[in-house]
Order: structure tokens, then sequence, then C-alpha cells
């Protein structure tokens, strides 16, 4: 047959075009191989920094350290803001970037305490119902200008002016500002609020209620400065490259969403002298496993989290790296108590008892997370913390306390006690909410369904009341007790279980305008341990890997704020 | 011809206006909305975002609203992203799936078909069965299995490549998108192409083309190619629409900043200007891409006539 002569001839020629294809891909991934086999990672560091200069320093001006030749800080932030306006930005990878290009009256110290930034001092008269910030006057926005007291005024009121619409607003109204409310919700102009400038360096707070703690709460971007020059300029296109002008340590150089957001140092920062980090790279990286490995390839400073999957290798693996700082952050159960059966105190009480923390935070979270049995973490500064008596107890006291609270409900093995558990989809939820719910099978014979929701889904749900028990964490927006224990007032919006006491509403009312809140607070929780609202679990930690070569990283700080300008890298 | 592409051009803006339309509705009926928050901010500060993003209006006047302005291009702000416009999202991030698209199409298209037809002219030796399982565990490796294995290997372990990054487009950076992206193209393409061979390679008239003695290298390329490529073109088509939209596990593992990740993340945030505006693209250019098959196919088969 003529078909078995040709063949060979078309054996041949597919021969040929197969092995010019394998030698393309092979060429392909060889000349790529070839440029990258001097170090990936450095390289990709390198194209990241695009024209980085060498870093003005040699060595570590205070230390003595040997510097890195190019100052180029990357840090996994895991997604994108929302918005780099400080005033529009709600979210903790907003706030990260934010918090770099902006600067406020106060900063966050190294221990989470408040320290002066663009304010040199301040003081409060009219018994604290009127504050005064003294400006630095060196301060400079990053087209040279003074950053004046006018800028504070013009910040503070765009927080609240509607037409801006801004998340945060009610923020400005939560530390009393005067007339706040009122302008939020359209009756006053934006320039009726309590604020003014005295002369260029002097910025004015007048306050509806005397608040003490209002120094803490201007470390928070919804207090800080705006630029009304380029706003007015740029109008909503003020926030991208080029149009944008800021008063922090750097300034928006490029920014490509879902690639990176690149920083440059302001060279009119008025401790520019003293930074040395040159740029800073955010990279938005939602998937922590995806952190992980650019981490490990070498390609990130420090990740903005760790997979709880992986921390036991971690541990082992790079222990000098991990880093575990506390937060100000509690992770609870929320009773939903007008809904059967968590409307009668002992079931709550039980079911609270029963939760083996340290089992929790020994075998799932795995982060140094600390049991909690109250809704206030005792990180938060000046806080008294205390403890209910059951804390010191044992687990299986608390068990048979549980046990008996239970039986006086009239829950038996014929009659068990059957909710559901509603969290929103994520690994390490699941795992807690699957062994929390184990924990009250066995010791309770409790039968209980767990579900997950989709996140939005979720947050409606919650939001609207649907649900017997779910999944709850708080993080704190200011460093002060009241930022926990004002989340479960009658008149809070993230109230949701629907729990309400007037007493506990009064104490926090009246905390607020006492010069020490604390004996307000220690009974406010009292209460709290006595009605069970919520179920606390444990007090969360910040987890990063962080690489060796950088130094400064705030361990310390529960506010997990990461300063780039107080960080530096050291040469290998 | 030309009386095909006008009337594909009249069907598709009620086709258009049918997914948008479709796609509106089916996004306000899912639960929450874009400022639904882990912290619920008072009532007063709700009504000043939803009456700055107008949705403090009547759903029906939204929807016209919003159509209103599509049909003079403007896609309305994100509502996640609030410093940037759907418009400036689309433009900046759509080239980059684009270009790794393109790059991803040309290996599926080269070695799915030349895979594909060196298996069906050696069916059921080994060069069959060495496509074919490679085709099969290449199946059987979506990208979002293929992506992370690719950075562990070649990034992690062997540091030939940078795990993630743009730049430029650099080859070193799209290396790992472009292979993750085409695996399963490639051997879905050389599976369809390898059954739709063999059965061309039997039909009449390639028995009377070797009854004539045409030598069969002839006969492959010059006759059995172009009706064995039908249904591959008609697979490749919508392929091609999925393959230029990127893909959301591509822009996660690789950060390349590409339209992928918007689509679901979109979704995920709410953001309704964002995945509408991505819908019509999507839809655009997926009957766009179905009209270029459709004149494909009066090239590959002269019987077909418009």
């Amino acid at each position: 047959m003529t078909s078995r002569s040709t063949e060979p001839a078309i054996g041949r020629d597919i021969r040929t075009v197969l092995a010019l294809l394998v030698m393309t891909w092979v060429a392909l991934l060889a000349a790529c191989g070839e440029g990258g086999q001097k170090k990936a990672g450095e390289q990709a560091l390198a194209a990241a920094d695009i024209a980085a200069p060498e870093s003005r320093l040699k060595t570590h001006p205070q230390t003595g350290e040997p510097l890195a030749r190019k100052q180029v800080l990357v840090r996994g932030n895991s997604s994108e803001p929302a918005s780099l306006d400080p005033h529009l930005v709600q979210d903790n990878v907003g706030g990260a970037i934010v918090v770099d290009l902006f600067e406020g009256l106060t900063r966050s110290g190294p221990n989470g305490d408040t320290e002066p930034a663009m304010a040199k001092s301040w003081s409060s008269s009219d018994n604290n119902l009127t504050w005064t910030f003294h400006l630095r006057e060196d301060g400079r926005w990053s087209d040279g200008t003074a950053v004046t007291a006018h800028d504070f005024v013009y910040g503070w009121r765009r927080a609240v002016d509607p037409e801006v619409g801004s998340n945060y607003a009610y923020y400005i109204e939560s530390a009393g500002v005067a007339n706040a409310g009122e302008i939020i919700a359209g009756e006053k102009a934006p320039e009726a609020l309590g604020v003014r400038a005295l002369d260029d360096f002097t910025f004015e707070v007048s306050l509806d209620e005397p608040i003490t703690y209002l120094p803490d709460m201007t470390v928070h971007y919804t207090m800080f400065p705006a630029p009304r020059q380029a706003i007015e300029a740029h109008g909503a296109d003020w926030t991208k490259p080029g149009n944008m002008v800021s008063n922090g340590a750097y300034q928006l150089k490029t920014w490509h969403l879902g690639e990176k957001l690149v920083a440059a140092r302001n060279p009119h920062y008025r401790e520019d002298d003293q930074t040395i980090i040159d740029r800073v790279v955010y990279v938005p990286i939602e998937s922590a496993s995806a952190e992980l490995q650019r981490y490990a390839s070498g390609e990130l400073h420090m990740t903005s989290t760790v997979p709880v999957s992986q921390m036991a290798r971690l541990k082992k693996e790079r222990p000098d790296e991990l880093v575990m700082a506390p937060s100000i952050a509690t992770y609870m159960y929320t009773f939903n108590v007008n809904r059967p059966p968590f409307d009668d105190v002992r079931v709550r009480r039980a079911l609270t008892y029963a939760i083996d923390r340290n089992v929790i935070v020994s075998y799932i979270t795995r982060g140094e997370q600390m049991p909690a049995f109250t809704l206030t973490p005792p990180y938060v500064s000046g806080f008294d913390f205390r403890q209910p008596e059951y804390a010191t107890w044992s687990q299986p006291e608390r068990d048979e306390a549980a046990r008996q609270e239970l039986r006086k409900a009239g829950y038996t093995e014929d009659n068990p006690l059957e909710f559901e558990l509603l969290y929103n989809t994520d690994e390490s939820h699941k795992a807690l909410a699957i062994v929390i719910s184990q924990m009250w099978k066995e010791k309770l014979g409790a039968k209980v369904t767990i579900s997950n929701l989709e996140w939005k889904t979720f947050l409606s749900q919650k939001q609207a009341g649907n649900f017997g028990m779910a999944r709850q964490g708080w993080k704190g927006d200011y460093n002060e007790a009241s930022t926990f224990l004002t989340l479960l007032t009658s008149d809070s919006g993230n109230n949701d279980g629907g729990w309400s006491n007037a007493e506990y509403d009064q104490l926090l009312l009246d905390a607020r305008s006492s010069e020490d809140p604390n004996p307000y607070y220690v009974r406010a929780e009292e209460i709290l341990w006595q009605e069970f609202p919520v179920a606390p679990v444990y007090f969360n930690t910040t987890v990063a890997l962080v690489s060796p070569r950088l130094k400064g990283y705030p361990e310390n700080n529960p506010r997990n704020i990461v300063y780039s300008k107080d960080m530096y890298i050291t040469a290998d | 011809m030309f009386s095909f592409i006008i009337r594909r051009l009249l069907v598709a803006v009620p086709t258009i206006l049918a997914l948008i339309t479709v796609s509106f509705v089916l996004m306000h009926a899912a639960p929450g909305g874009p400022f639904t928050n882990e912290r619920n901010v008072p009532e007063a500060v709700m009504e000043n975002i939803e009456a700055k993003y107008n949705l403090d209006k009547p759903l029906w006047q939204q929807y016209f609203i919003y159509v209103g302005n599509v049909a003079q291009g403007d896609l309305g702000p994100s509502f996640r992203y609030k410093d940037f416009t759907v418009n400036e999202l689309i433009e900046s991030s759509f080239p980059r799936s684009a270009y790794i698209g393109a790059w991803s199409f040309l290996f599926v298209v080269v070695f799915g078909v030349g895979l594909g037809v060196l298996a069906a002219l050696k069916q059921n030796r080994w060069p069959d069965y060495t496509v074919m399982t490679a085709a099969m565990t290449g199946v059987v490796f979506p990208n979002f299995v293929m992506a992370p294995l690719l950075v562990l290997l070649f990034a992690v372990t062997l540091r030939w490549l940078p795990a993630g990054g743009w730049e430029g487009g650099q080859v070193e950076f799209i290396v790992m998108p472009i292979i993750a992206m085409a695996t399963s193209y490639i051997a879905q393409v050389a599976r369809i192409t390898r059954s739709s061979m063999i059965e061309t390679l039997r039909s009449p008239f390639i028995r009377t083309a070797r009854a004539k003695g045409i030598p069969r290298h002839k006969i492959v390329l010059r006759h059995a190619l172009k009706p064995a490529l039908i249904p591959v073109v008609s697979y490749l088509g919508p392929a091609f629409v999925g393959i230029i939209t990127g893909s959301v596990i591509i822009d996660q593992v690789f950060s390349t900043g590409g339209i992928g990740q918007h689509f679901v993340n979109g979704a995920i945030n709410r953001d309704y200007s964002l995945i509408l505006g991505i819908t019509i693209l999507v839809g655009v250019l997926t009957i766009l891409f179905n009209a270029v098959v459709d004149i494909l196919y009066t090239w590959l088969d002269p019987r077909v006539r418009y």
C-alpha cells in the first residue's frame, strides 16, 4: 500500500515539527532561567524598585549596623484598599498604606501608646470639653507647602461631610465633636463642626461631652489632615499617582490594582533625613498561602498574615521569622438573646463555660493567642484588666458547672439542646466551629448544626438578627476600652445579638466623661460575666513572617500599626 | 457575508441589553450590598453613602440611570475601589490579561492541535498513549492546582523565576501565568482534535483520496485537517474569550494585575458597577468571537454559506 511507503516521510515531518516546538519551549524556559538564575527573588525586588536610588547611608546612624545597598521594603498587604483618601479608607489594608502617606496629630508608639506626631503637645480645658493641639511648624505637604491647623479643620470637616460619604463619619461623632451628628444627618453645614484653627499652628476641638481619650482617638486616619490644594485641583482623582499630595514620610508613586502600589520617600517630610527606607512596595495578595510562597521565594520582606494550616510547620522551620504580636482584637460567638434557647442566660453560661480555650489556642489557632473570658483584651492601654471567677477554674470544673446550668435550664439527654452556629466561609472559622461544637456535643450533649455563609450574606443575616449563634470578631478602633465595651450597648449598630441592659448602657455613658473611667469599665465587664451576651473565645494576635534582615518591626504594638519609616533593611 | 455581519450586529444589541438586565436583577437580589460591612455604620452615615452612589433611588431608576450611562460608554464608579471608575479598572487590567491570554492561546492552538493530530495518526500506539495520558493529566490539573505548583517548583525551590509581578510583561514574569493558563486548554484541544481527526480519517473522501494514491502527509494536511478542525474551532471561540479575560487564580497567585480578579472580587464585594462592566465586556467579546467562529466555518467547510 502506498500509505505504508509514505509513512516514514510523514513521521519525519511531524517529528521535525514536534522537535522544533519542544526546542522553542525549552529555549524559552532556558532564556528565562538564565536571566533568573542569579537570584530570581532579588531580580523581582530589583524590578520592583524600578530605579530606586542607592541608600544614602551605609550604616545605621544609631546602631551602626551595615545597611542594604537599596532600601526598598516590600510588604505583603492582603488586599486592595477601598481608597487612599484618609477620609474614605475603611479597612486595615488601606490604613497600612495611609499611615505611611499621611501623618495625623498623634501616632501609635512601639508599645501601642499614643505619641505626638504632627501635634507636639496638647491640652484640655473647660473640663475636657475643649482640646487644643499645638502643631509642629516644620510639617510639610509633599508639594512643599506647610501643614497647618487649617488642613486639619478641612480634613475633619470632610470626614463628616455627607457629600464625601465617609464610612467613618460616625468616628468623629463618637469622639463627641460638636455638631458632628447634625452634620451627618444633613441638618447643619460641615462648617458648623466643632473644630477651628486658632492660628496656623493651633488646632482646637470643641466637644459636646467631655471625652478624656480624644488624643488616643486622633491616631486614627479619619482624623488626619487633608490637602485642600490637591483635592480642589483634581476632585475625585486626587488620590491618583501624580495628583496626590500627602504629609507623611512617603508619597504615592505608582499604583496598579492587584499588582502593587509603590510609595517613595517624601523629601519634604519633616524627619526625612532620619527615614532610611527609600521605597515601600505594597503587594496585595489575597490568598495567605500565595503570600507565604512569595515570602518563601524571597520576594517579600514581611507578610500580612500566615495560613493557620502552616503554623506548626513554620514554627519549626522559621521560628526566628515568625512574629506573633498581641492585638487588640477579640474572637467570640454572639448569642441572639431574643431567640430560644439563647433567651435563657443559663444556656449562654453553660455554652461559654464548656469551651476549652486552651485546646483552641494550643492546637487550632497556634499563634500565641490568649484564652479570653472577657470582652476587652488585657493589652488595651490603661485598662484595669480583671477576669471572672470561672477563668481561674480548671476546665473539668467549668464543664461540671456547665452541665449543672444546662440541667437547671431543663435540657436532658431526652431533651437535648439544639441550635445552629453560623460563621462566614473561611478555613480557620470552620476549624474553630467544628472543634467548639464538638466540645459542646461531648460535654453537654448539645446538637449543634454548623453552617457557613458567604461573607456578605453572612453579614446581612447577622445584622438582621436572623441567627441563633454567630461568629463575631472585633478589633479596636483606638487604644481604649470603650472601643470594645460600646459594642454591646443598646444603641450600638453592631450589637447584633440584641442584648440590652440599662445599667450597662448608663455605665458606659458615665465612663465617657469621667476622669478615671476604669471603675465603670470594670463594673461593665462584671455585668457581661453575669449575662453572657457573647462567649469570648480568644484574644487575637497578628501573626506575620518578617525577614531577619528587616529591623524595627513593631512586635509589641497591639494596634499592629506598622510605620515603614521606623524600619530599615540590613545588609546580608 | 455582509448581510450576515449586519444581522449579527443587530442581534447583539438586544442580547447585551438582556444580559445587563438579568445581571442587574440577579446582583441586586444577592443578600447584602456593596456597603455592607462587618462594622455596621449608623443609619445617617449609610444614607449619605448610598445617596452618593444613587443607591437610595428606586431600583428601576437605578437601572435606567445605569443603562443610560452605559450607552454613553460610562460604566460608572467602582463601589469597592472608590478611587477608580470601572472604565479605569478595565482599561488598566484588561490589556494585561489579554496579553497573557494571547500568548496562552498561541500555545493552545500550536500544541493542542499538533499533539491531537499526532495522537490521531499514531492511534493506539505509544505516541497516542503518551499524548492522551498527558492530556488527561492536563485536564485534571486546572490552573488553581497548576499555578501554586509552578510557583513552588520554579520560584521557591529552584529560584529560576520570580513568583509574581508584572513589570511591563517581561518574559520571566509571564512564563508561569501562561503555562498555568494554557495547560488545561492544550489538553482539551488535543483531545478534541484527536477524536475529530480520527473520525475524518475514516470518512469516504479520505478513503477515495488514498485510493487515488495521494501521499498520506498531503491527505492529512490538505484534506483531513480542515474538516477535522471544525469542532476544535467551535470550542476555541468561547475558549478564546475565557483565556483573554483572565483568571482570578492567575491574578491572585502571580499578582499580574489582570481583569480576572475583578470579576470574582466584584461579585464577592457586591461591586455592582464592576461586575456589570466586566459582564458587558465578556458579553461583547463572546458575541464577537462567536461571529468570528461562524466566519471561520465558511473557510473550513465550503458547504457553509450565510
